[in-house]
This record gives C-alpha cells, structure tokens and sequence, in this order.
C-alpha cells in the first residue's frame, strides 16, 4: 500500500529582509504517513518539528524538498508547488491541522467550532452538532461547556476542542502538534484512546508530541528531526 | 392699455395665434415627437407670453400652435369656466385667433384647455385636451440633477419614486399623493399628469382624445396619444384609489347643488360658513342644474 | 471551486498620467504622486482571482489603494488601464466594456458593496426598511407586503431591531448603522459582495459582532466577498486569501495563514511584525 504521504528532502529557510538575515528552520527532512498509522517527529527544540507540519499544511511555503501527498482519488500532488487553489482543496477534505493555537471566533459556541468541518461539507446542523457533542463528550469536555464560546476556556479546554474538530472532520491525513500539551493525565488518557480509534479507522497520521511517553505509546513510526548546522552553530557561539 | 394708442401699421395686427409661423412649427414638431414618443418630455424654446409664467404660458403655447379659424375653444380652471384665469386666456386667444368659437360646452368644443382637471364628459375622437403643467418631471421629488433624472427615465428606474410610495404606506398606511400622481405610460416612461386630482387620472387611460400637456416655464411637451395605457404607480396588493367623497355615514356625497353622485366634488364654505360640497366642472354642473331645473318647471338661476 | 471574478492589469491614475509615472512612483519611492507629472497613481497593474463563495482580503495601509479597487469594481470610478471579468452563471462579461446600463443592472442585481462611511451606502432621508426596499425596488419586485417581509427577514438577519425598522438610521448606532447597509447590499442575493473597511472606527465588540455576521452569512449563502482592511485581525478572522497592497501596487498575494506566518516580502513582514 503506497504512503499517503511522503517528504523529501524539505527544507526551510526564513528570509528576514529587514534584519538582513536566514534563519534556518528544518532541513533535509524526510519522512513518511500511512494510512491508520502514526508517524511521531521527535527532535530537540528548534529541529523544525512544527516547521514540517506548517509547510505540509501550506501555512509555510517551503524552500526546497518535495511533499508528495496521495489523495482519496489516488492522484499524487506536490505541495511544495500547488497552487492556493489546490492548497485549498486539500485542506477542505483531506488534511487537518489540530494547531496548539485555538482562534476564537466571538460567539460562536465550542459545539459550532467543532462542527464546524462537517456543516462545511454540507452536513445538516443537527446531525452535525450531536457529531461534534459525542466528540467532545469522549474528550471529556464536560456537556454545560458545549454551549458556550471557547474563549473563556482554559488551555486544556481549549484543547480538546480543537482536537476534537481536527478529529470530528474525518481527513486522510492529520497534523497534530503537542495536542495534550495542556492536558492533565486524565484528559490525555481519553485524547489518547480517540487518537487510536481514529488510527484504526484508517486515518493517517503525523504528531508532534512534547512527552517521549506518547510517543512510545501512539507513534507506530518515528522521524527523528536534526536541527540544521547553521542552528547548532549558532547555540554554540 | 390705451385703447386709443395707435400701433404702426405693421403692428395692428397680430398674426393668428399671436405666436409667428416660425415658432407655432417648431412647437407642433415638439408635439409630433412627444405623441411618437409617449410619455417622454420633449424639450421645446418656450416663448416669452404676455403673461407670467405659472399662468399657463406652457398650455397656451400648445393651444395657439395648433388651433384653427374652425376650431371650438373651450377653456377652463379647476374645472370652472368662468374662474379669473379661464376668463382671460380665452379673451387672450379670442382676441388673438380671429374666427375661433369658443363654448362653454365639452362635448362641442375641439380643443379644451385645462389646468388641473379633466372634465367629466368623457372625450372622443376628434377633441384634442391640453393641460398645463406647472413641473414635467415627476422625480424631482427624489433626485435634484436633471441629468441623473433623464438617466433614470431612460432606463426606465423608477425606484426611488416607487421607494416614495413605500415609506408613504409605511408612515400612513396609504400613499398620499393628492394630485400629480405618478403615472406609467406605455409601460415605460412615468409622468407627472399635472395637478389633475387622483379622480382624474384614470381618464388618461386609453382616451379616445389626444391629450397633450405643456409646461411653459420649464420648456417641455409631453403626450399621452389616444388608446394608450396610462397606469398609477402602485403596488400589486395596494391598488390605486380615487377620491370617494364619503360622508361620516359612508354614503357618496351628491352635488349640493345639481345633486349628482359621480363628480369630483370641490369643497366650499357657503354664505353661513358651513361646509358644502359642489361640482367642480362647471359646465356638467350646470347641465345637471338645468334638467333639474326644468324638471320642476323652474327658471335658470346661474 | 468555479471562478467568479478575473482581474488583470486594473489601474487607476488620477491627473492624466505620464509615461514615466509607473517608473517613479510604488514601494522603492515610497509614493502615489508621480514626481514628474503630479499625477496620482491610485493602483497599477493589480492582478487577482476570486472563486465562488471564498472571502479574498485585501490588505494595506493609507495609499495602497484598496478602497480604489473595489471602487473600480463598483463602478464608482472608471479604470485607466486593464480589465475584470466577472463570470455570471459561467458567461464571463467584460466588466469595462459593457454599456452604463448593463453595469448598473450588475450593481443593482448582482453586486453588493458595503462602505466604511455608512452616509455613502444608505440614504438617510429614509427609513431602514426603506433602504432596502429601494434596492428591492430595483428588481421586478412589486408586491408592498412582499418587499416588506423580505427587508424584515434581511434585517433580522443583521440582527436590526425590527421595531426600529421604520426609523430613519439617523439615530441608529455606527454598529447598526453598518447592519443596515449589509442588509441592504444583500437584498438583490448578491454573488459578489465588497466591504470596504466596514468595521473601521467602529467599538471593538461591536467590529466583533459585525465580523461574525459576515462569517455567517458567508457561510448560509456563499457569497464571495472581498474584504478591503488595513486590520490584520479582520483579515485572519475572516479571509481565506488575502492581497497585500503598497502604493497602489500588489506586494503579495496568498493564503491568509500563510501571509500571517511565512510572509515573503519585505514590506509584508514589516506590517505583519507590527501588529500589536
């Protein structure tokens, strides 16, 4: 069975104008996604590890390398050199991104966020917002949250709202990045079960974890991130 | 004026219709445009009258241009043949259209001059009604630039007249034009009528008479050629009324003077300051008051 | 997703314009006058897309000359150079080369344009409802009771008090005000709705709530909007893609997140550094 995804040599260089500088991010990175697995990036801080998610998810455009994605039709795309279009195709309904950041929109309600995918795919409200409560419901968010706009949540809150989105909308491929972050033992625990049932639903994974535990536990493959030359130089002057 | 003064000699007379050739031709072109045209105000080089403006110079310029030594004048004022303005445009074109009859009877004259009524005799075929108009354009009322008026009629936007109409339901549950009510003719340009009462209005619709209207200070013809469509502005689920002179028990009020019940109806103060209500055409007034006079056997008391 | 808005080369000089005010005005002089002719370079040579039913932001500061783009695209002003083709139901139409009536019949059927200043879109000799019916009037609609349900539902919608709905928006408040105009350009079912500012000068909850209104009612109909901010939350909250303008000219265009997070150009990270 072919990989859904697979990077190669992705590089990642940010060129800041202003201060006249390159500032090296990920280099030479490659790796692989199949799918009902999970494929951990493990690396000390400034390997690039959310570096590689952002640049398969297009928020970074990368500077060399390829990422070569294998959608549902079966047609393979580099998107390291697809369009805004393609990008957004891709990103409507087959890759996520459960981000460490939840914008909060003013008013809408944690079950309309996570719902959101579904009703923009069509699905009807009702059915999509008791989707969206059962996944909130096996994160453990407790239900007289589920009303209510997630602005004033608390960090793991937050969380496991936006992970319960990226789950609830179903990808090929999913981003994670440090998704329990924020998440007491108990929180975790339950993240961790719908991560796996979602695994053995064929979903396709790729985790950025901060707990080498997780990794053991979730990861059925590893991509070790070496930080670029240039960024060791640099810690050791 | 000094009767006695002596013009030079080729001054004594007027020519016919006291406006030249010259000037009565390009007016009857303006005509024949606007009856080609219908609804559309024809621009015209009004002539200085020897009278005001706001007088009816614009109506007048339309009657002389194309009256005749055989036609019948009739001519009138809300209606009244004998109001102080009626009197002195028809001693004006009597005096200058040597030959004219002039009659105080609708169904006889040829050419009628009207400002702000229509008579009630119903017009044939071969009588030509001239209005006088005091403003052509009915969207003055919502737009002060000429030019962007003309823009609007020529597509045919009459939106913000219509928006008018709306915001008068919305305040007083009815649309409360009075007189000048807009209208559609041809299913394309809308006018302005003249101040002809609502009552008025749906005579303009398919007339078997030409009806032409004429503003003289403002120097614009317009037409609404015999048998064409001429329809209120109004909304599908609010048509438009006419005048009913109800009274408080709802009846139709009669003439109190000739007694009848389908007129427009002007509202006056009698000797002992009470309200009543009498015919505004005069002349229908008066025929009515005439049978009803003889048929009690009594004497015309005008 | 089909293809609803083509621009290419659009420009718009004031003052005549000379053959050298390309070259000596934009982001390396740091104007829009041409030095030569005093001419006003209010946008040159800007290229862009816009799909069905996504929001395209468009972004810049004082003289980029994004409320001039969509002016163009309003017909507000006529373009000195290059073209836009919208694609009606896929018929593509050259939006410069139709007669004053065709573009009026898309401006009033097609189009919904929502300005900073709400004195420019409403007309306050009328009541709200009125407004709306003005725009409806423009339609075949001739039904009072209709046209009268229809601004109701429109200003329900916008969240206008319905009791105020009679009202001239004299009185109404900047946030209202600005909801009566949405209503109002979304009366005709617009395909394509252009908010110029909207938000701009107005409390921060109620730009919030403004802002969520839109997402909505992006979300219900599908209208494609272009959204015209020098406010880089508006952008993020709302915009799929974004445009970045200098000086009239089109510094960088692309995903809004990636804008925000990988900006190429140099002016680009500049502002995007700058947001408080």
């Amino acid at each position: 069975m072919p990989p859904v995804l697979q990077v190669e040599g992705l590089t990642k260089e940010f060129l800041l104008h202003e201060q006249g500088e390159r500032i090296p991010s990920c280099t030479g990175v490659f790796l692989e996604a199949w799918a009902g697995c999970l494929t951990a990036l493990v690396g000390p801080t400034g390997a690039g590890k959310s570096s590689v998610l952002k640049c398969i998810y297009r928020t970074y455009l990368p500077t060399a390398g390829r990422i070569l994605y294998r959608d549902r039709a079966g047609q393979v795309l580099d998107i390291a050199r697809a369009t805004e279009q393609q990008a957004l195709r891709l990103r409507r309904g087959e890759i996520g991104f459960v981000t460490q950041f939840l914008h909060c929109l003013p008013r809408r309600s944690a079950v309309e966020v996570v719902a959101e995918p579904l009703v923009a795919r069509g699905v009807d409200r009702g059915t999509a917002w008791s989707s969206a409560g059962e996944m909130l419901a096996r994160l453990g968010v407790p239900e007289r949250l589920w009303s209510v706009p997630p602005a004033t949540f608390s960090g793991g809150e937050k969380q496991r709202v936006n992970l319960a989105r990226g789950l609830l909308g179903r990808p090929r491929l999913l981003l994670l990045d440090e998704p329990t972050a924020s998440l007491d033992p108990a929180a975790t625990e339950r993240a961790v079960a719908v991560i796996q049932s979602m695994k053995a639903e064929g979903m396709a994974m790729l985790a950025v974890f901060h707990h080498p535990d997780l990794v053991s536990r979730l990861a059925d493959q590893v991509a070790e991130l070496v930080p670029s030359l240039a960024g060791k130089e640099r810690e050791a002057s | 004026m000094n009767p006695n003064y002596e013009l030079c000699p080729g001054e004594v007379a007027y020519n016919f219709g006291f406006m030249d050739e010259h000037a009565k031709r390009e007016v009857r072109r303006a005509i024949l445009k606007a009856i080609a045209i219908p609804g559309y105000q024809t621009p015209y080089a009004s002539r200085e009258m020897p009278m005001g403006r706001g007088f009816g110079t614009g109506g007048l310029q339309l009657t002389l241009s194309i009256i005749g030594p055989l036609d019948r004048l009739k001519v009138i004022d809300q209606g009244a043949d004998d109001s102080v303005n009626a009197v002195n445009l028809r001693r004006f074109i009597e005096m200058t259209c040597p030959g004219v009859t002039t009659t105080e009877t609708t169904r006889e004259a040829t050419l009628i001059q009207s400002r702000h009524r229509i008579p009630e005799h119903p017009l044939g075929e071969d009588q030509v009604l001239v209005l006088q108009v005091p403003y052509p354009d009915p969207l003055v009322l919502v737009e002060p630039s000429e030019r962007r008026r003309k823009v609007m009629h020529a597509e045919g936007d009459y939106s913000r007249l219509l928006t008018k109409l709306y915001e008068d339901i919305v305040h007083f549950d009815e649309i409360t034009i009075a007189h000048r009510y807009p209208t559609r003719i041809a299913g394309h340009y809308v006018i302005d009528p003249s101040p002809i009462p609502r009552f008025d209005v749906p005579k303009l619709h398919r007339s078997r008479a030409l009806i032409l209207l004429g503003a003289g200070r403002e120097r614009k013809i317009y037409a609404v050629p015999p048998y064409t469509d001429a329809v209120p502005l109004a909304f599908e689920d609010v048509p438009f009324r006419v005048e009913q002179f109800l009274d408080e028990n709802g009846n139709r009020r009669p003439c109190a003077r000739c007694g009848a019940t389908e007129s427009y109806l002007d509202e006056c103060l009698d000797a002992a300051g009470a309200k009543v209500y009498q015919c505004s055409d005069s002349h229908w007034c008066n025929e009515r008051y005439g049978s009803w006079i003889e048929g009690r056997g009594l004497e015309q008391n005008p | 997703m089909n293809k609803i808005l083509e621009v290419a080369g659009l420009s718009k000089i004031y003052g005549g314009g000379c053959p050298l005010c390309a070259a000596t005005t934009g982001s390396e002089w740091d104007t829009n006058i041409c030095p030569h002719c005093g001419s006003v370079v209010a946008a040159l040579a800007v290229d862009l897309e816009l799909h069905e039913g996504e929001i395209l932001g468009i972004m810049g500061e004082s003289g980029s000359g994004k409320s001039t783009l969509v002016k163009l695209l309003y017909f507000d002003e006529a373009p000195t150079g290059g073209t836009a083709t919208y694609f009606e139901d896929g018929r593509p139409q050259d939006l410069f080369a139709l007669n004053a009536a065709q573009q009026r019949r898309l401006r009033n059927q097609r189009f919904g344009m929502v300005y900073q200043n709400p004195h420019l879109g409403l007309n306050f000799n009328l009541s709200a409802g009125g407004n709306i019916a003005e725009r409806l009037l423009m339609t075949d609609l001739a039904h009072y009771g209709q046209i009268r349900d229809r601004a109701r539902e429109l200003l329900s919608r916008t969240e206008v008090m319905l009791e105020r709905m009679d009202e001239s928006p004299r009185r109404f408040s900047g946030g209202m005000q600005q909801r009566v105009q949405i209503a109002k350009a979304l009366a005709p079912h617009p395909s394509l709705l252009l908010l110029d500012e909207v938000t701009t000068g107005l409390d921060l909850s109620v730009q919030a709530r403004i802002l969520d209104l839109i997402l909505e009612i992006q979300h219900e109909l599908h209208t494609a909007m272009i959204v015209v901010t020098h406010d880089l939350g508006v952008i993020r909250l709302l915009a799929g893609r974004t445009l970045v303008m200098k000086h009239g000219r089109v510094i960088e265009t692309g995903l809004t997140d990636q804008i925000l997070e990988d900006p190429q150009h140099a002016y680009t990270q500049r502002l995007v550094a700058a947001n408080l």
